[in-house]
């Protein structure tokens, strides 16, 4: 824009060029097998050895001869140094090398695989292949990278977004790693569902696995078994019901009731965040299973015989109940506080009693926020893996299917597909349904201007009831929770009560010797991985849904809302389906990464970048546009006002957005399971095997460990940002999603 | 500057010359028994022969399935442990070599038909038979007999105690489908199990969480392998195991190499130390009480004594092909699943 720095080169240029004959001539083209931080192959026969040898060298010795064309994308911007931005030469010559050079890599990358050819027609055309290529590696991937990077400066050059190189860059940079990363996968998944046993696609070998008797059965109702789906939906929505009937008492109690105590209830909201799965369904079992204490006690009061009733659909209604009452909480006190009590006041000012000035005005007002409560209910108890797994009994749903389809003998990644596809239906019509609701109406009663009510309190005949429900319900939740602690710490539940801390020093034993700790415990390996993975991602999360959250609040350009709707999607995806699609998108070139730790980061990447998204777009509406304004009035490019202006003054969300993703991924299990590899296994993977090896003990002793250390971690994010800050932000990025 | 680059140099040939030396040796590993095994294996073996062990850890049909889609390009070298119908498949398709070890003489005579049966291809290196365990507390608080044969499963005092899993999706229980067909015949076998269906409170995934939740108390009675049962009683619970008056079927866990193998040299070294005593002893520092296939390997004396059960002549190659295979599932699912309980 400005005239000076027009008529000599862009330093961007020049890098993105140099960077893309680094790629080129001096990296591994291909993925090395060794991993990705494994540096061995310096030593071992580069830059000749065919396995690591960058592109240029392949080429030299005559092979892998379909790299070749790459050169010209790479020599063309070389005409484009010194010419003048606003020259037409300039954009042209910039985004067809662009254009080609990232145009021909993913060509070829998909048309030629590991046994040559990839598509029968190409055999058929040129004959077969007598050469084979694997996953892409460093060469590849900043060869890559170069040309999406020169194709947004032509674009840029040309006039887009203001000609703003650093707005273009980072669109094309999110739009890529989101359509490699989301769409891809999903499309391959809703592809392989109609794959046949021989390999060919059918749409016969779909609707077989579609219309199946284990999907939609009826059979509850004849006393047989329903399908999978049909128990999901039910559930889901039961659950749904249920969390927000309880989420709505607490809210209530905690904002219009004279208690006590409510400090202590709103600390319940942060129990879904740092809980592992399937704990609480273990206390679950050891309190109601059939030989739990509860069970017990009651069948011998009774003299009655004790019953297998948890195992099913009554157990994982309870479960999940516990585990996303809380979300329900958290959603339903922003919306019961944001009704304004001047509207409220007005009622009462007009005769209207308090029970009618609740129904008539507080509770219609509410509705918003109820129905965004519900429908965050269904998609979490629709994505919810853990629960069914421990207490499903012959109650089938989805999300557990889908893991038995791809791990058990029957190894049918068709019918995962299938299921996949069922559940995505499910969890995006819920969210569909969501937006499309909270997108119509306007709610909002609260203003920016002063609003000095008191909300008044409930009617005495609804405070009563419930109080007793949500007191009960808190207590039942400490309850489930003290037997997670005692669980960690009693011999072998059920046969031997005695006290023991066997369990944690099983796991996290550590010997000091000479050289320094010997971490002896058989948790440490899964434990160091899962920070370490964790500690990785969350960076990563925060980066990304920063730009985007910018991009979002900050720049208008075409195609807006569909990018937002993009980036937003990843959440309304099940664990499972992104499992599920990554194994089938990523176990084959062109990006190779199953059973290496990359998968795992890039999972929590998508999976928590919503989060992200959400928390930069809070705090960042809350950033008056005339700060940036100035800044580039000044003469800083919009690179250098994102850098200087707004990420320091977002750093407590930053911070937050860090914290929370570093927790999530320590949690996660539904992609997990099917990512993790005996290298890099994952604490949730390591719970889940002790779970099914029967080590109770164990398992909870490694999730309260686990609790603990992410209770610590979060209780330090709200020591450092203060404590007004966390609560909106969590309302928010809940609330709006 | 020339001493500086001159040093420098020197220190990367000499660093370049250690990191190849000590990588030479390497084998992968792929590991289809229990995660506790797979992993005391390769430290093992690591120990043992100062061989880099890097292992993958699947079920056996997870395992067949990769090494077939590499098979144009193998990544494994050996393949230990699971159950032997996916070896003998992989052998049928030619993805695993043709290997005698000198070990042979000091195996049981089991195993070396499973070798045979597979042209050399693969071996046996356990074997475990099928039958069930009951909580003993249980049983006594509702007033139960105990159980003996598979027959008595049916009676209908059971009825809600039974747990097993689900043949489509656990190996284990397939292995039972096909011995009750191998046992009472095709027709009787499958009245059998719908008799038994009455029974089920619940069919779960996995091959050996029945008997895990009868340990619990969770449920009654499992049926599951016995070596599975013996874990749990030795773990403190109380489950007692037995072995069926009619006879019962069994699994033999094996072990092949993988057919273009890039460590060929250190697959054969794995291949005959895991079929040593040595190696094969380990099995009960990680409380797996299957059967050992060398003659010499120590056994617990809580390990169900092969000898004493009654083992059928269980026809591994019949019902270890996929088209018998799938036709008794479906047969199972149409006939068996379908009924109300």
């Amino acid at each position: 824009m400005t005239p000076a720095t027009a008529t000599q080169t862009p330093p961007v240029l020049i890098f993105w060029i140099i960077a893309g004959w680094v790629g080129f001539v001096l990296c591994p083209w291909y993925g090395v097998e060794d991993g990705f931080f494994s540096f061995e192959w310096l030593v071992d026969g580069y830059p000749f050895e065919e396995d690591y040898s960058p592109a240029a060298f392949l080429i030299g010795q005559g092979e892998k001869l379909w790299l070749a064309p790459l050169l010209i994308p790479l020599l063309l911007p070389l005409l484009a140094l010194g010419r003048e931005k606003s020259d037409p030469t300039y954009f042209r010559i910039l985004t067809v090398a662009g254009a080609l050079g990232f145009g021909w890599l993913i060509i070829q990358g998909f048309s030629i695989g590991i046994r040559g050819f990839n598509f029968q027609w190409m055999n058929a055309a040129f004959g077969t292949l007598g050469d084979r290529q694997f996953g892409m590696g460093y060469g590849a991937m900043i060869c890559a990278s170069a040309f999406l990077f020169l194709f947004t400066q032509g674009i840029a050059a040309r006039g887009a977004v203001n000609g703003d190189v650093f707005v273009v860059g980072a669109i094309g940079g999110v739009v890529t790693i989101v359509t490699a990363f989301v769409f891809f996968p999903i499309a391959n998944m809703l592809f392989s569902a109609f794959v046949t046993d021989e390999g060919t696609y059918s749409i016969s070998v779909f609707v077989g696995k579609f219309f199946d008797d284990r999907l939609w059965g009826i059979g509850c109702f004849f006393g047989t078994r329903c399908g999978a789906a049909l128990n999901s939906l039910v559930l889901a929505i039961a659950v749904g019901f249920t969390t927000t009937v309880l989420g709505l008492a607490f809210a209530l109690v905690v904002t219009r009731s004279g208690f006590r105590w409510k400090r202590i209830l709103r600390a319940l909201t942060v129990l879904p965040i740092i809980t592992p799965p399937f704990v609480i369904g273990l206390a679950l079992i050891l309190l109601f299973g059939l030989s739990g204490s509860v069970t017990v006690f009651f069948a011998d009061l009774l003299g009655t015989q004790p019953t297998r009733w948890l195992y099913g659909m009554p157990g994982v209604l309870i479960a999940q109940t516990l585990a996303f009452t809380p979300i329900a909480f958290l959603v339903l006190i922003g919306v019961v506080e944001g009704v304004s009590p001047s509207m409220e006041e007005a009622a009462q000012t007009l005769r209207a009693n308090r029970w009618q000035t609740f129904r008539t005005v507080s509770l219609p007002l509410m509705r918003p926020g109820l129905a965004n409560a519900f429908l965050l209910g269904f998609i979490e108890s629709m994505a919810d893996f853990g629960n069914p797994l421990v207490l499903g009994g012959n109650f089938d749903v989805l999300s557990t299917e889908i893991f038995f389809a791809i791990v058990g003998a029957q190894y049918d990644q068709g019918r995962a597909a299938v299921l996949a596809m069922v559940l995505l239906f499910f969890t995006l019509s819920a969210f569909f349904a969501q937006r499309a609701w909270l997108g119509k109406k306007s709610y909002t009663t609260v203003s920016g201007k002063g609003d000095a009510g008191v909300h008044p309190l409930m009617p005495s005949g609804l405070a009563f009831p419930v109080m007793i429900v949500a007191l009960s319900w808190a207590i039942f939740t400490a309850t489930v929770y003290g037997m997670i602690v005692y669980g960690s710490v009693v011999e072998l539940w059920g046969v031997n009560n005695s006290l023991t801390f066997k369990h944690y020093v099983t796991a996290f034993s550590i010997r000091i010797e000479e050289e320094g700790i010997r971490w002896t415990g058989s948790a440490w390996d899964s434990f160091w991985t899962t920070i370490t993975i964790a500690a990785i991602a969350a960076p990563l999360t925060g980066a990304v849904g920063l730009v985007t959250a910018y991009l979002l609040t900050r720049q208008s350009f075409a195609g807006k809302s569909a990018f937002e709707f993009g980036t937003m999607l990843s959440f309304a995806i099940p664990g499972t389906v992104i499992g599920v699609s990554y194994i089938l998108a990523f176990n084959v070139p062109p990006i190779e990464i199953t059973g290496t730790g990359i998968i795992l980061v890039v999972s929590f990447i998508f999976r928590n970048m919503p989060v992200g998204v959400r928390a930069g777009i809070a705090s960042m509406s809350q950033l008056d546009k005339s700060l940036d304004e100035s800044s580039l009035t000044l003469g800083a490019n919009s690179w250098q006002t994102f850098r200087r202006v707004i990420l320091p003054l977002l750093r407590p969300a930053i911070l937050a957005a860090l914290v929370y993703s570093f927790v999530r991924a320590m949690t996660a299990i539904s992609a997990v399971i099917f990512l993790v590899s005996a290298q890099y296994d994952m604490a949730t993977s390591y719970i889940i095997g002790r779970v099914e090896n029967n080590d109770y003990g164990l398992a909870i002793a490694y999730s309260t460990t686990l609790i603990f250390v992410m209770l610590s971690a979060v209780a330090l994010m709200q020591v450092i940002v203060g404590r007004t800050q966390i609560g909106r932000r969590m309302t928010q990025s809940r609330t709006n999603v | 500057m020339k001493k500086i680059t001159a040093t420098i140099a020197g220190s990367l040939i000499a660093l370049a010359a250690t990191v190849s030396t000590s990588y030479a040796d390497k084998l992968t590993y792929y590991c289809s028994a229990e995660e506790d095994w797979c992993q005391l294996m390769a430290r093992s073996f690591e120990d043992a022969t100062g061989i880099d062990v890097n292992m993958t850890r699947k079920s056996s049909g997870e395992t067949f399935a990769q090494v077939r889609a590499e098979s144009s390009n193998p990544k494994g070298d050996v393949w230990w442990g699971g159950t032997g119908d996916p070896h003998l498949q992989a052998a049928e398709e030619g993805l695993t070599m043709e290997y005698i070890s000198p070990m042979r003489d000091q195996l049981h005579d089991w195993a070396i038909s499973q070798a045979e049966s597979a042209g050399n291809k693969t071996i046996g290196i356990y074997s475990g038979a099928l039958g069930y365990g009951y909580n003993s507390e249980l049983l006594a608080a509702n007033n139960l007999p105990e159980p003996s044969c598979w027959k008595d499963l049916l009676k209908p005092e059971y009825k809600g105690h039974v747990q097993m899993a689900n043949p489509n999706s656990s190996g284990t229980a397939y292995t039972t489908l096909a011995s009750m067909v191998q046992i009472f015949g095709e027709d009787e076998g499958f009245e059998f199990m719908k008799g038994l269906h009455a029974n089920i409170n619940q069919y779960t995934k996995s091959g050996s969480a029945p008997i895990k939740a009868a340990g619990r108390g969770e449920s009654t009675i499992g049926i599951v392998f016995m070596h599975d049962a013996v874990k749990q009683a030795v773990s403190g619970f109380p489950v007692k195991v037995v072995a069926p008056c009619e006879g019962t079927g069994y699994e033999i866990g094996s072990m092949s190499i993988i057919e273009g193998a890039r460590n060929l040299e250190e697959a054969k070294m794995f291949y005959d130390w895991a079929l040593s005593a040595e190696a094969q002893s380990l099995a009960l520092q990680v409380n797996s009480f299957q059967v050992p296939s060398n003659k010499g390997a120590q056994m617990s004396e809580s390990a169900p004594d092969m000898s004493l059960i009654k083992l059928i002549d269980y026809d591994f190659r019949k019902y270890g092909s996929s088209d018998e295979r799938k036709r008794l599932l479906q047969k199972w699912d149409e006939e068996v699943s379908t009924l109300p309980q």
